[in-house]
Formats: structure tokens, sequence, C-alpha cells
């Protein structure tokens, strides 16, 4: 029994639970995390993982603009994201490679717009904390009072993916399909990076502008190594998301007490740390699976190809094209 | 011909394009195009790349709205959700990482075009492996959709298509990038699903003999335009000759039909090229 406690003394130092920052980190933090990664999957998916970069650099604009005027960050993170979703899908239209050349100028006005800001707001005021804040987060000074905001962009964010789930779907395998089927294909476009743009908001309070695209695209991209069915591999992204965030402000908390700085790091490090282990597990496993089941595979077809691939024809004749 | 194929009474009109004209950019892509399709046939749409096969087709899905002529379904105009119409494109460039199982892109044809999370059910499931079983695709069901061959995506393709249970089947170019064998199946296939479940079956191709034995029509297209009627009713070189707009030989070898340009015509660089006198399968 003492053993028992002294185990847990040690992973969770005291206070950890009693603390109310730490609890609002758990909350707020958890649940934006977890909206990041299912808004992630499909953007992983879609090949949107640049729009999303970019959303956190133009948020960065945004979050600092506030800050210069003296408004919450996450204001100005929402309002420029968003703005920022409506021109890239208003220069990029249809082509792929358009939309590419279309995030990336929108994404360089956002991050020169991000350095002027910064600029004027620590040179007027001396606070060179807000460039780390608006970079790379805060989840412990997140005040009570934004816990509302917090929950119900996220509930916005969650509506969106689940309302367009099946036409994301189907737009995504293809685009003339889901058109021809009376899927208003360039709405529910819009409609998704306007998902993306808030959950891509609320990582930039939470784990920071500049890493808001790890808790994005990491989950979801660890998510697709394990599973072949679109629902779990939703399910995974949140589970992952929620898990290394959890763990991370864990971590970030016992910190205080690790040798030799006795101040702490960041969440935001052990959460993209967290993010990156376990893509590279998902990864391993999933190249076990694989081998494991190709070996399966290969012992069980015959010669003559059980298993419904058609040969390839190598005759000589056949050949000839 | 296969007799039981011909155009006949009890077959009922599903699409028509009647005088369908369409500009592009200052360009006309189609010039009076017309032509119809009916229930339990199967239609061949044969002309090069660049010939307009694949504006008909997005006429037909309604992406394009035509400049004059009149697209009818069943004697009315097109609704603006259709779900009578199945369209398989040639190539939809998933990429492998992408969490979908054949299954589910065939149940994605069912409710793709719906909002909303799907529940779970047993008969939706049920609808779907039933599908998978028609187009011969259980061996493949739970295989994510970027890994499958080009003839296993081409069925499931078409089971997505037809789950939807629509009128009008369109495939743009469903045998491109197909081996010998897998053409074969595909082209059965669709055979037997046009004839088994009374639907107008539309298949585009640069190459029409693999389609011979099977195709109960054929709509050729050259240049934006278009003839259209049984085989031995279009091609043939007076009429092809009048829509390419110069001189080209029909020939008959083994069974085959070769469309190549006339002797005063070396160098086809039109859309004629395509058709050279070299044959699938000889050297």
């Amino acid at each position: 029994m003492i053993a028992v406690i002294a185990f847990v003394n040690a992973i969770f130092e005291p206070g950890f639970f009693t603390s109310e920052p730490v609890r609002v980190a758990l909350v707020v933090g958890g649940a934006v995390s977890l909206v990041s990664a299912v808004v992630g999957v499909f953007t992983v998916i879609r090949g949107q993982s640049f729009a999303g970069h970019s959303m956190g650099d133009l948020g960065t604009a945004g979050g600092s603009g506030a800050f210069l005027v003296g408004a919450n960050p996450l204001w100005g993170f929402v309002t420029f994201a968003v703005l920022g979703a409506g021109a890239m899908e208003l220069f990029g239209a249809r082509r792929p490679r358009g939309r590419d050349t279309a995030t990336g100028i929108v994404l360089g006005a956002g991050l020169g717009i991000a350095a002027l800001f910064l600029y004027l707001g620590t040179t007027h005021s001396n606070t060179t904390g807000a460039t780390i804040t608006i970079l790379f987060g805060s989840m412990f000074v997140i005040g009570t009072s934004m816990i509302p905001v917090f929950v119900l962009l996220s509930a916005l964010a969650l509506g969106i993916v689940a309302l367009l789930y099946r036409p994301l779907l189907l737009s995504a395998v293809s685009r003339d399909i889901a058109s021809a089927r009376g899927v208003p294909v360039r709405t529910v476009g819009l409609l998704y990076l306007l998902a993306m743009a808030v959950a891509v908001s609320l990582s930039c309070v939470t784990i920071g502008a500049i890493l808001s695209t790890a808790v994005l695209i990491g989950p979801a991209a660890a998510a697709l190594r394990l599973t072949r069915r679109p629902g779990l591999a939703i399910a995974w992204a949140a589970v992952i998301g929620l898990a290394v965030t959890w763990l991370g402000i864990l971590l970030a908390y016992d910190s205080y007490y690790w040798p030799p700085l006795g101040r702490g790091w960041p969440v935001s490090f052990f959460v993209v740390a967290l993010i990156l282990a376990v893509y590279v597990a998902a990864d391993l496993v999933s190249r076990n699976v694989a081998r494991h089941r190709g070996r399966v595979v290969s012992s069980a077809e015959g010669p003559a190809g059980v298993g419904g691939r058609a040969q390839p024809m190598l005759s000589p004749v056949a050949g000839v094209d | 011909m296969n007799e039981t194929a011909r155009p006949g009474a009890g077959r009922e009109e599903i699409l028509s394009l009647e005088g369908v004209s369409l500009w592009l950019s200052g360009r006309e892509i189609l010039h009076e195009v017309s032509f119809s399709l009916h229930s339990g046939e199967l239609t061949g749409l044969i002309g090069s790349n660049g010939a307009g096969k694949t504006t008909i087709f997005k006429v037909v899905l309604g992406l394009e709205t035509p400049t004059a002529g009149k697209v009818l379904f069943s004697g009315e105009a097109r609704p603006r959700r259709n779900r009578s119409i199945g369209y398989v494109p040639q190539s939809i460039g998933l990429d492998p990482d992408v969490p979908l199982r054949a299954r589910d892109l065939v149940a994605l044809g069912l409710d793709g075009d719906r909002y909303g999370i799907p529940l779970p059910s047993r008969g939706r499931r049920q609808r779907v492996d039933e599908m998978l079983q028609a187009v011969d695709a259980q061996g493949f069901a739970d295989t994510r959709v970027g890994k499958l061959s080009g003839g296993e995506l081409q069925r499931t393709l078409i089971a997505h298509a037809l789950i939807a249970e629509p009128r009008l089947l369109l495939l743009d170019e469903p045998l491109a990038n197909l081996d010998i064998t897998s053409e074969q199946e595909v082209v059965g296939l669709l055979a037997s699903i046009a004839k088994a479940r009374a639907i107008a079956v539309l298949i585009s191709a640069h190459e029409m003999n693999p389609l011979l034995p099977v195709m109960d029509r054929v709509v050729y297209v050259a240049s934006g335009r278009a003839a259209s009627g049984s085989t031995e009713e279009v091609v043939r070189e007076d009429v092809l000759s009048a829509l390419y707009g110069h001189h080209v030989d029909v020939l008959h070898v083994n069974g085959r039909i070769l469309v190549v340009a006339g002797k005063d015509e070396v160098h086809h660089t039109g859309p004629e090229s395509e058709h050279t006198a070299v044959p699938r399968g000889l050297g």
C-alpha cells in the first residue's frame, strides 16, 4: 500500500490535481487537442497539411495583433485564420497546385504582419514574454473565464466535421463523383477549411502557433498507420491527441522538480515530443503488421494466385502495346 | 452482331442528347451531338483523346451546361441532384494511406452525399456485402482502396456506382491501364450488369475492339462531332470519313476493326493517330 502511494506520488508530483491552472490545462488543452486531431484526419486525407500549417502562421499575425491592442489573443487567432481560410479558397479555386501557391502567398503575408505586430508590441511594452506565448503557447495561463468559449468553438469545429463526414470522404475519393451526386463540393471544402481554422486557432492558444500543425497532423498521421477504417482512424486520432496532451501536461508539471533547472519545461515541448514518439511507434507497428500479413498471404496463396488478384499477363504477345 | 442485343421494342429510352453543342472559352468543343441510350443496352463512346468523350460525360453528369441543345432523362430535364446516374471516373488517385477499405467506398455509393454520421445498420452492411458479391469483390473487400490493383479498383468503383441503383451507368475509360485478363473480366461484368439490371451502360474508350463482342450501340466521336447507331451502321468508311472530315479506311482483321487514316494522310497528327494499324495483341 505504501509502495503504491509512493509510486503514485513519484508520477504525480504534489499538488497536480489540486492546482487550478493544471485543471484548466487538462480540460481546455485536452479538448483542444482532441478537436485538432479529429479535424486533422481529414486534413491528412484531403492533402491539406500545408493549408493547416499556414493557418497557424496566419493566426500568429492575428494573435500578436490582438496582444498589441490588448484583446484576448484567441480572437485574433480565430479572425485571421478564418479570413485566411476564405482567401485560400478564393485564390486556390480548383487546381491543387494553384491552391498550394495561393496558400504559400497568404502564409508569407501573414508572417510578415506577425513580425510587425510582435515588434511593435514588444518594443512598446517591453514584454518579450508575449512572443513566446504567441509562438509556443501557454496552457497554464488560460483563465477559467475562457473555458465556455473554448468549449463552444470546439463543438463548432467538431459539429462541422460530423455534418460533412460522408461528403468529405466522397469528395476526397473523387471530386467529380461527389459533384455528380449533387454534393456542393466547393461549399463543403470551404466549411471544412472553416472547421480547420477554428481548430488551429484553439491549438495556437494552448500549444502555440508554430506547433499547432503538430497537433493537427501528428495524431491523425499516426492513426492512419494503425487502421484501415475511417471511423476508427478518427477514434484513434482523438485518443492519441488527448493522451499526448495529458501526458505532456503531467510531465511539464513534474519537470518543475527536475534537476538542474528547477523551473519547469514547456508543455508544448513534451506534447510535440510525445507526438513524434507515437508516430514512430505507430509506423513500426504498421510495418510489423504488414510484414506479418504478407507472410501469411504468401504462404496461403498457391501458385494459381488465390486471393482475387488478377495475375499480370507476361506472355510476349500480350506485352506488345 | 449479337441478335438479342439489337436495339428494339421493349427497351426504354433512359437518356437522350438532342443537338448538344458546347462552347468553352471561345472554342466549340461539341458540335450538335445527338444520341440516345436505352435500358439493358451497353453503348460504347468511342474516340481518341481530346475528341470530346470526357466533355460528353460532363454534360450528361450535369458538370457542364450545353450552349445549345437538350439533355433529357426519360424525356425530362435533368434534376440537380441525380441519384439515377452512376459514374465511374477513369482514375481517383487516392493515397495508399487513406483509411478507406473497398467496402467503405462501396458504402459511400449508398449515402456518400448525405450529411451527418451514418449509424451502423445491418441492412446497410448487407446491401454492401451483396454489391461486393455482385462484382466478385469479396476477396479484397477489406483492402485499402489505395492498395487495390487496377482491375480491383475498377470493380470496386462499379459497385460504388451500382449500389445507388442508377438507371444509367457511365464509365470513363474503364479499360485503360488494365491488363488483358482484367479487361475481359470488366467488359463481361458490365455486359451482364446492363442485361441483368436493365440499366443503360455507357463506356468511353479510345479502343473499340475489346468492346465489340458486347457493344449494342456505338457513339463514335471525332473533333467534337458524333455519329451513333449499331457498329455496322457507324463504323463504315463513308460515315467516319464524314465525321473526321477526311478519308479514313475501316479494315476488318480477324474480327477486329481498325480505323486508319486514308492514303493521302500519311502524317496523321490528327485524332485518328490513336487508331494506328497495330492493334493490341499483334506485333
